[in-house]
């Protein structure tokens, strides 16, 4: 039989790489570190058509992400969508900065994409960004193309 | 014929009355270990004692089997992935199953056939040699000194364990896929970084290692403490541990996974 002694390092050394395990998942593989002790700031969207954009997408400014979308809403008065993402507070703003929802790859998941304008005052918290670009519905893109390519046809009947 | 058809409906009746006693009977229990858990914790060593042969002792199963569920992640991931021309997905496809679902799974499934039998049998044979008896003759409360401490040991050590299990198996991904293979080791983990969410991914990972140490170790010092105290009473309890407890951690883990991430 083990001493009292023993048998408490063991159990120590068993926590002690246990807890170290759930620290290595939070660190390294959910990259909790990114965005858990900065302040965060919310700013405001409004979109014709959001796609497929969800929930915790990420929002990007020149490809860095500096936000993650928070609430996805529907304005009962103008039948748009409303975009509620959280700006990381390191990250600032002009106010006439404006939001695409953009796609990563042919196939990727939906972010949105901010371009930052030239105003000199900056985005505050609850602001709303004036300039913004739909998804591009891939339907509605195929549907524009054959309605040309048969306005082509058309013209190019003999007459 | 009319005879059959009687036996075989107050057969059946006896098994449903049975297995409601049984089940009323395992909440009461738990009511009563809840109870009396005061003494583990105001002698805590009790409970290190167990942590040692419930956790400790599955270290070594829970790494190995974690190392190698992690490879062979690697290795099937990449060759669908590759397919689509997206082998860097494999780091988040590798560390996402591990943490939802075989982490907590795999490693409760060891658990229980590792630590989980090892307390049946234990508190089985304590009972079948009169030594609980023994002790409520001293004025020892078993349920406190013996069954409560168990339990705790394995919720304590079962998060823990799931969380090495994950860890070795996301280690075992990344030597197969980046080291192995030839993955970009940049791509593979910052995938990893961006898709894998704390609250999402890691911390249901542990409410669900969490949830099945508490079923496993319940089934596990109910049938010790119900076994009949025979030899072979003892061998059909632990079984018995055995097959309820993996079963009752696949069916959690359908309901939990059903809650945790729908829609997501």
């Amino acid at each position: 039989m083990m001493s009292r002694k023993e048998l408490d390092l063991w159990v120590g050394v068993f926590v002690a790489i246990g807890l170290g395990a759930l620290l290595f998942l939070a660190l390294k593989v959910a990259n909790l570190s990114a965005f858990s002790t900065s302040q965060t700031y919310a700013i405001i969207a409004r979109f014709d058509n959001i796609g497929g954009l969800k929930v915790r997408a990420p929002v990007k400014a020149a490809g860095v992400v500096v936000g993650r979308v928070s609430e996805v809403g529907f304005d009962n008065q103008t039948f748009e969508a409303t975009v509620t993402m959280s700006i990381d507070g390191r990250y600032k703003f002009p106010r006439d900065t404006s939001a695409k929802i953009l796609t990563s790859g042919l196939l990727g998941e939906q972010y949105i994409g901010l371009s930052a304008g030239g105003d000199t005052a900056e985005l505050k918290d609850g602001d709303t960004l004036k300039i913004t670009q739909s998804a591009v519905v891939l339907e509605n893109l195929i549907s524009q193309f054959l309605y040309s390519k048969a306005a082509e046809g058309d013209n190019k009947k003999p007459q | 014929m009319r005879k059959r058809i009687t036996e075989l409906l107050r057969d059946l009746g006896a098994r449903v009355t049975g297995w409601i006693w049984r089940l009323g009977f395992a909440s009461r229990f738990f009511a009563v270990m809840l109870l009396q858990s005061g003494t583990s914790f105001r002698r805590f060593h009790l409970t290190i004692r167990e942590i040692y042969f419930a956790g400790v002792l599955s270290l070594v199963i829970i790494l190995v089997s974690g190392l190698f569920v992690g490879m062979v992640l690697g290795l099937q991931g990449y060759d669908t992935l590759v397919r689509y021309g997206s082998a860097e997905a494999l780091g988040v496809l590798v560390a996402l199953s591990l943490l939802r679902e075989l982490g907590p799974v795999v490693a409760a499934l060891l658990f229980a056939s590792r630590a989980g039998s090892a307390i049946t049998a234990e508190i089985g044979l304590m009972k079948a040699t009169e030594q609980l008896a023994a002790m409520e003759m001293m004025a020892v409360d078993p349920i406190a000194r013996v069954v409560a401490p168990r339990f705790w040991a394995g919720v304590l050590s079962m998060p823990l364990l799931a969380a090495l299990f994950s860890a070795m198996g996301i280690f075992g991904g990344y030597l197969v896929g980046v080291r192995m293979i030839g993955v970009d080791a940049g791509s593979f983990w910052s995938q990893m970084q961006s898709t894998v969410d704390f609250h999402e991914d890691v911390l249901n990972g542990v409410i669900k290692s969490a949830v099945f140490g508490v079923a496993i170790t319940w089934i596990a010092v109910l049938e010790g403490y119900d076994a009949p105290p025979t030899a072979e009473g003892v061998s059909r309890a632990t079984t018995r541990t055995v097959v309820t407890s993996s079963l009752a951690v696949l069916a959690l883990d359908f309901v939990m996974t059903a809650l945790m991430f729908r829609g997501v």
